[in-house]
């Protein structure tokens, strides 16, 4: 007869029958989301962050903006009116790691994309209360430095190897899709286009000349958000 | 170590049968009330996976007889909240912006809706007071840009300045003189010189700075520098400076130009939205 006496007075079984108790919780909640198709939402527009764009998110995570910042607008009216449509699982599907975060000191930033103008991103990043009096936010005028770009490729690659759809020529062309997004002349401009469709090419920081981490967290703030397409979103078959 | 149940004498409660050198544990029951609500948790759990989404299954999950989506509420909620002012939001929505403008029912409702937009929309980049920034203008005051008539006004919100991802975007671009290599930096000085003696009559000018301001800039600035809307050329004989009036910032301007975007805000916000927000705007002082 199974008893509490066994378990209690025998380490080794308590402690592998406590951990299947444990595990429950875990394969209930966490393994279905794996495995559920409606976990993602169907829509079209998704698509893996340009290198630019990427590098911003890493500076985005590097600075801990998601600290500050939630990337989460959540299914209520007052969230819905002030900053848009509620954030889809597929708009962070490709984040790795989201950036969702847990704690608004400053606004949420899931929809910020097309909400400003470059220039003040610009002017804002570097002195907050320039433009806006009250704010608490700390200046990041360090990132008018330039951009360290020799390892843009790997970051594609790693993010390939968790799932990121990236091809071949995504990778291949990493370095100068890079360039090509924050240099609206270059060569490679209408290219960055083409592989990252709907991608904005523009001199996010003002300067064509010197690529620098301020285009990279520009070109990521004026994305997000933008990519999917909610004409085409059915919002009957994603109630959840 | 015996294992001899018994039951305590002063307490009365039986012991769990251990023994470390006379010193028994008692077995003390937990407390019926706190078994009682474990049970009741339990129950609780069971009715709430019948009635709401809870458990997952092969390629879906049970959906809970209750039916409840949180998506499903906030469109639900969204749409009482539009119903509850259904009649003036649709007498708004039908009428023109003069029409508005003419009733003062529409006109208040049209202004407090404006102004709870403004606040959420407008005022990280022109102030909580509508008074502007350095880039940003100052919406107060009856200096504008692009035109502030209710129509303008509609129109800039709608479209916004500058902002390529819109089609009707307004579009105007002021050559970068310096940068471009269109004017030396001396020349570049003149001018800016001359743009200031525009609205400060004691300032110092030339008569090259005159001759290269004809010549560059009055087809777009006015020859007497009182701009031009159509162009957005902002009016340069007035003391109100977008980027700064001391010389530095008009060389600065001249040099390398400003084009300041505006977001456009018709796929973003509602028209009515920007109906009030119009209207807002031109309440604030300057409207014309």
């Amino acid at each position: 007869m199974f008893s509490h006496k066994i378990l209690e007075r025998n380490s080794s079984l308590l402690l592998v029958v406590s951990l299947l108790v444990v595990s429950v919780g875990g394969i209930v909640e966490i393994a279905p989301l794996f495995y559920l198709e409606n976990t993602i939402e169907k829509v079209k527009g998704v698509r893996p962050y340009s290198p630019l764009e990427l590098m911003g998110y890493n500076i985005y995570k590097r600075e801990g903006c998601n600290l500050c910042h939630s990337q989460m607008i959540r299914p209520f009216r007052d969230e819905v009116e002030r900053y848009g449509h509620y954030s889809l699982a597929a708009e962070s599907m490709y984040d790795h790691p989201f950036m969702w975060g847990s704690k608004r000191t400053g606004p949420d930033l899931a929809r910020v994309g097309g909400r400003y103008s470059d220039e003040w991103h610009r002017e804002h990043l570097i002195k907050p209360t320039n433009l806006v009096p009250e704010s608490i936010m700390p200046g990041y005028p360090f990132l008018m430095k330039p951009l360290k770009v020799h390892d843009i490729a790997a970051h594609l690659k790693a993010n390939k190897l968790v799932g990121v759809p990236y091809t071949d020529e995504q990778i291949k062309n990493a370095k100068t899709d890079l360039y090509a997004q924050a240099d609206p002349e270059s060569d490679g401009a209408e290219d960055v286009a083409a592989r990252y469709p709907k991608a904005q090419v523009r001199a996010f920081d003002g300067d064509p000349e010197t690529l620098t981490e301020m285009d990279a967290v520009i070109a990521y703030l004026q994305v997000l958000g933008t990519m999917v397409d909610f004409s085409t979103y059915d919002a009957k078959a994603n109630l959840r | 170590m015996t294992d001899i149940k018994k039951v305590d004498e002063v307490s009365g409660t039986t012991t769990t049968g251990h023994e470390w050198d006379g010193i028994y544990e008692l077995d003390t029951p937990m407390p019926r009330w706190w078994l009682w609500t474990m049970y009741g948790t339990i129950i609780w759990g069971v009715i709430y996976m019948v009635l709401y989404p809870a458990v997952p299954l092969l390629d879906d999950n049970t959906k809970g007889t209750l039916g409840y989506s949180s998506r499903a509420e906030v469109a639900q909620s969204i749409a009482d909240a539009a119903k509850a002012q259904s009649g003036l939001r649709s007498k708004l929505e039908a009428a023109s912006l003069q029409e508005i403008k003419a009733d003062p029912q529409m006109l208040s409702f049209a202004k407090a809706g404006g102004k709870a937009a403004f606040k959420v929309n407008c005022v990280q980049c022109h102030g909580s007071g509508a008074e502007g920034a350095k880039g940003n203008p100052n919406l107060n005051d009856d200096d504008w840009l692009w035109g502030g008539s209710l129509e303008d006004i509609h129109e800039t919100i709608k479209h916004g300045i500058r902002f390529e991802q819109d089609d009707d975007t307004r579009i105007s671009d002021m050559p970068a003189f310096g940068r471009d290599e269109m004017l030396t930096e001396e020349q570049v000085d003149d001018v800016a010189a001359f743009v200031l003696s525009l609205s400060d009559t004691s300032a110092q000018k030339t008569e090259t700075g005159a001759k290269l301001y004809a010549d560059n800039c009055s087809s777009c600035h006015g020859d007497k520098g009182q701009g031009n809307r159509e162009l957005g050329a902002p009016a340069l004989n007035d003391q109100i400076w977008l980027y700064g009036g001391d010389k530095a910032s008009v060389v600065q301007s001249i040099h390398s130009s400003r084009a300041g975007v505006m977001p456009a805000w018709a796929h973003r916000l509602d028209k009515l939205t920007i109906k009030q927000l119009a209207i807002y705007v031109h309440a604030l002082g300057g409207g014309e």
